[in-house]
C-alpha cells in the first residue's frame, strides 16, 4: 500500500467530529506523517499469521439468563444534558 | 510526616493505634495544600469526604471487630480522573464529560473501599489517556516534582506526581501503552501494569479495551504488592477478566533472585536510548547479576514494528469506544439541528486536539477498504510480539528493560511533533500489545538537573509474583527509593 493521504473531511464526518478548516489542514500533515511510519508494517512477514484480538483470549463468558439489579432511571439520568418524563431527550430525528 | 510513609509502614502504625487515620489524611491535605500549587497533580480533590472516611476508618481501628481481612485500612489512595468513583466528578482529563458525576463505584475501587481504603482525589491525566506527558489535559499541566520545568511522563502524569510528592500514600493509574510505567519512571516511583485481565476493568473509561489495564503507584514494592492483591481477581462485570487465583503478592516478597534467569533483549539497547539511563540500568544489571540472578541475552525480534502496531490497534479500538462521548446520555452539549448535527458540535468543542487526531487515524484504519491493509495486519504483527515474548520466557523468567529511552523532557519540547512523543513509549508498548505484566521501579538518575531513572521488568502472563520478588530484591538492595524530589 502506498503512504494514502488520509480524506480527513470523510473521515471527521465518519467520526462524527466537526474540524475547523484549520484543523483539517492540521491534522491532514500529521496523520500524513503518521501513516508514512506506519507502512513499516507492510516489511513485516504475516504469512500464516493468526491476528490477535485479544491477549487472553477466553471463550463463552455467559452468565445465567436472569434478570439481577441494574442502575436505577434516575442515576442514569443523572449527568443527561436534557431529560424529561424519565428519558433523554434528543433534536429529532425522524420528520 | 505521616504523609511520608508507606502503606506497610502507615498501616502498622495504625493498627497500633500511635497515630490516626484522619491525621494521616489531614497530613496528605496539608501537603497538598503546600506543594499542589507548583505541581498540579491534582485536578480536584473533596478534603471533608476523605477525612469523613477516615473518622470511619477511625471506628473501625479502635473497634474490636477483626480487621484482618482489611488490608489497606485508613490508608489514602488517590485516584487517576479516569476512574469512576460514586460521587465524584469523572472527566477523563477532558471538556467533553462536563459536570459527570459517577453514579456507581469501578470494581477496583470497590475492592479498595472494601479494603479500608480512603479514596481521594481526581489525578491530572492526558485526555481519554491519550499521551505520554500529561500536556493534553483540559485541565493543566503536571509538572515533574523533581523538576517543575519538566514533564511527569504520561498519562497517568498526576498519578506518578502525586505519589513522588507525597501528596498521598499511593496511587492508582491506568496503562495502555506505559501510561502507568513511563510516569513511574520519570518521577521515581514504583508503578505496574498487571496481566491484562488481572484487575477487573468495570468503571475504567476505556481507551483500548484490549490493552487497558488498572495499576499501582507506590513508594515501595511492597506496597505495590499489596494494592495488586486488593484489587486482583475476576469479575462478573467485565467478561475480560481472567479467571485465575490471586496469590498473596505481599506474602511471597522476599525468595530474592538466585537461581532466576534475567531476559536482556538485544534490540532495546539501541541508539535513541540516553547514554546515563543506559549507564544506570547496566548498573542495576550487575547489581541483579550480584545478587544472583543469572543475565542471559534474548531476542525479541518485532520490537521494531511495536510502536506501528500499537497506533493502529489502540486507536482503532479508541474510536469505537469514545463513540459514546455524542451529548446525548452524558457531556457538555452543542446543540444541532438534529442528532448527527449535534454531535458532530459536541465532539468538536469537547475533545482536545490529541483525542481527535487518535479517533480520526482509528476511524480510517477500520474504514472500509483499509481495514484488511492497517487493522487486520497489524493485529498479525501483535501475534507475532506476543509470541517473541512466549519464546523468551521459555528461556528466562523475567526481562529487564529501560522503562524510557530518556529521563523527563522539557514541557513543550514534544508536543508538536505527536510522532516523536509516540516514539517514546518504544519499550513500554509491546507489554500491552502481549498483554504480558510488567513493572517500573528507581534504578538511578541524572547527574545535571537530578532526574530519576526507571528500571522495567517484564514477566510472564499472570507472572506478577516473580517480577515483584526481584524487584524487591533490587530495592532492598539499594537506596533508590529513599530518595525525596527537592520541593518545598
Amino acid at each position: 500500500m502506498a503512504a494514502a493521504e488520509i480524506d480527513v473531511k470523510y473521515v471527521a464526518h465518519l467520526a462524527r467530529i466537526a474540524l475547523s478548516p484549520d484543523e483539517e489542514k492540521k491534522l491532514s500533515s500529521q496523520l500524513g506523517n503518521i501513516l508514512s511510519y506506519i507502512e513499516k508494517l507492510k516489511q513485516a512477514d504475516v504469512s500464516g499469521v493468526e491476528p490477535t484480538a485479544h491477549a487472553f483470549p477466553l471463550v463463552n463468558v455467559t452468565r445465567p439468563d436472569e434478570v439481577r439489579p441494574s442502575m436505577s432511571n434516575e442515576d442514569a439520568l443523572r449527568n443527561a444534558p436534557a431529560k424529561a418524563n424519565g428519558l433523554f431527550i434528543v433534536p429529532k430525528i425522524v420528520e | 510526616m505521616l504523609n511520608q510513609l508507606t502503606i506497610s509502614e502507615l498501616t502498622a502504625r495504625l493498627s497500633k493505634r500511635e497515630v490516626s487515620s484522619r491525621e494521616a489524611v489531614q497530613a496528605c491535605l496539608d501537603r497538598i495544600q503546600n506543594v499542589d500549587g507548583k505541581i498540579h497533580a491534582f485536578i480536584s480533590y473533596d478534603a471533608a469526604d476523605a477525612l469523613a472516611q477516615a473518622d470511619a476508618a477511625d471506628k473501625l481501628l479502635a473497634g474490636s471487630g477483626a480487621n484482618a481481612d482489611r488490608l489497606l485500612l485508613g490508608v489514602p489512595v488517590a485516584i487517576k480522573d479516569v476512574l469512576a468513583v460514586k460521587g465524584h466528578r469523572l472527566n477523563c482529563g477532558s471538556k467533553i464529560l462536563g459536570n459527570f458525576v459517577s453514579p456507581y463505584d469501578a470494581t477496583a475501587i470497590q475492592k479498595l473501599k472494601a479494603a479500608g481504603a480512603i479514596v481521594f482525589g481526581r489525578l491530572n491525566m492526558d485526555e481519554f489517556a491519550m499521551g505520554s506527558s500529561t500536556e493534553n489535559s483540559a485541565f493543566g499541566v503536571t509538572r515533574n516534582p523533581w523538576d517543575t520545568a519538566r514533564i511527569p511522563g504520561g498519562s497517568s502524569g498526576g498519578s506518578a506526581a502525586a505519589v513522588a510528592a507525597d501528596e498521598c500514600i499511593a496511587s492508582l493509574g491506568t496503562d495502555t501503552g506505559g501510561s502507568i510505567r513511563q510516569p513511574a519512571a520519570l518521577c521515581g516511583v514504583v508503578g505496574m501494569k498487571p496481566t491484562y485481565g488481572r484487575i477487573s476493568r468495570y468503571g475504567l473509561v476505556a481507551f483500548a479495551s484490549s490493552l487497558d489495564q488498572i495499576g499501582p503507584f507506590t513508594k515501595s514494592v511492597r506496597d505495590t504488592a499489596l494494592l495488586l492483591e486488593a484489587m486482583s481477581g475476576v469479575d462478573a462485570c467485565d467478561s475480560t477478566s481472567v479467571p485465575q487465583p490471586v496469590p498473596h503478592y505481599a506474602a511471597n516478597l522476599e525468595g530474592g533472585v538466585k537461581g532466576l534467569k534475567l531476559g536482556l533483549p538485544k534490540e532495546y539497547m539501541i541508539g535513541g536510548l540516553d547514554a546515563e539511563v543506559k549507564q544506570a540500568v547496566d548498573a542495576a544489571v550487575k547489581q541483579l547479576e550480584k545478587l544472583g540472578a543469572e543475565i542471559v541475552e534474548v531476542s525479541l525480534p518485532h520490537t521494531d514494528y511495536a510502536v506501528a502496531t500499537y497506533y493502529i490497534i489502540a486507536t482503532a479500538e479508541a474510536s469505537a469506544n469514545l463513540a459514546r462521548f455524542d451529548g446525548v446520555r452524558y457531556c457538555a452539549r452543542v446543540d444541532g439541528a438534529d442528532p448527527i448535527e449535534m454531535y458532530g458540535k459536541t465532539r468538536g468543542a469537547g475533545f482536545g486536539p490529541e483525542v481527535k487526531r487518535r479517533i480520526i487515524l482509528g476511524t480510517y484504519v477500520l474504514s472500509s477498504g483499509y481495514y484488511d491493509a492497517y487493522y487486520l495486519r497489524a493485529q498479525k504483527v501483535r501475534t507475532l510480539i506476543r509470541n517473541d515474548f512466549l519464546e523468551a520466557f521459555k528461556k528466562v523468567d523475567a526481562i529487564v528493560t529501560p522503562t524510557s529511552p530518556t529521563a523527563a523532557f522539557k514541557i513543550g519540547e514534544k508536543s508538536d511533533d505527536p510522532l516523536q512523543m509516540y516514539l517514546s513509549d518504544i519499550f513500554t508498548i509491546s507489554c500491552n500489545l502481549a498483554g504480558i505484566c510488567g513493572l517500573s521501579l528507581p534504578c538511578g538518575f541524572t547527574k545535571s538537573p537530578k532526574l530519576p531513572i526507571g528500571l522495567q521488568l517484564l514477566g510472564k502472563p499472570f507472572g506478577e509474583e516473580t517480577i515483584l520478588k526481584i524487584a524487591h530484591a533490587y530495592e532492598q538492595s539499594t537506596g533508590w527509593h529513599k530518595e525525596k524530589p527537592p520541593l518545598a
